[in-house]
């Protein structure tokens, strides 16, 4: 991905996510944040990974931020009055999250090399990753089976009346 | 001329501070758990550039797992905030701080 789209596409990621955060309305903060996960889905594509990319839209911005709808018409949510909390922890929490990101930042620059100069054949295509996931990946595969089992079985059994 | 594995690490930080921000900073619950899902999804960015500059489906599948386990979380969360919504009749993290009323 050239440098110049990188620019663009991470401007508006970074823009979308700061409305998911600064925003009154819930659902005009889930309707950004479908837009932050398209931009990342695009970012992905672009980094060789399609499958992961087709995976960020089907269930992230298909089914996660549509359950997050969901729950937000159930509960009927409207716009808030104060959104933000008191201004002495607004100032603290602005600051000590610039602080991490310099941190992290400064983490970065030290640390990284060049990106890889030539990938194998089908790299990130469906079959290349499902070999791993299937071979290597296996336990973990079947434990996350489990894990949405349970999932499921615990949000019926939460969100059942009386 | 390709973008440096940098770059993309320096958005996933950036994203995952924002993320942060959202928790720490806003009062309803629902709010806090799509800043919960953006600094996931921060992490996925940065696994798969990693992935990427290493040349190892590694990190792809992680991403994979990160996905399902987020699934799972949000569904989990929301019914718990669908049951104290129903018994507190409020969505602010303030009035939900006490187990008791």
């Amino acid at each position: 991905m050239t440098q110049a789209v990188f620019v663009v596409l991470a401007l508006l990621t970074v823009l979308s996510a700061l409305t998911v955060v600064v925003h009154r309305n819930p659902v005009h903060s889930a309707c950004a944040l479908v837009a932050t996960l398209f931009l990342l889905a695009v970012l992905f594509a672009g980094l060789d990974a399609p499958l992961v990319a087709v995976l960020q839209i089907i269930v992230y911005a298909g089914a996660i931020v549509v359950l997050f709808l969901f729950v937000i018409m159930l509960l009927n949510l409207q716009s808030e009055s104060r959104a933000l909390a008191s201004p002495v922890l607004v100032v603290a929490a602005t600051g000590g999250g610039i602080a991490l990101v310099a941190l992290l930042v400064l983490v970065i620059g030290r640390a990284t090399s060049s990106a890889a100069a030539n990938l194998p054949a089908g790299f990130g295509e469906t079959e290349s990753v499902a070999r791993v996931l299937f071979t290597t990946y296996l336990l973990p595969f079947e434990l996350t089976s489990i894990l949405l089992l349970v999932a499921i079985v615990g949000a019926v059994a939460l969100a059942r009346k009386g | 001329m390709p973008t440096p594995l940098s770059w993309y690490l320096a958005l996933s930080a950036v994203l995952f501070g924002i993320g942060v921000l959202g928790v720490l900073v806003r009062r309803n619950v629902i709010i806090i758990f799509m800043a919960i899902e953006l600094m996931l999804n921060a992490v996925n960015l940065a696994f798969v550039a990693i992935a990427r500059s290493r040349a190892s489906l590694d990190g792809q599948v992680i991403v994979f797992f990160v996905m399902t386990v987020a699934a799972a979380e949000a569904a989990v969360g929301l019914a718990i905030i669908l049951a104290m919504f129903r018994n507190r009749e409020t969505t602010n993290a303030d009035e939900l701080a006490t187990l008791r009323w």
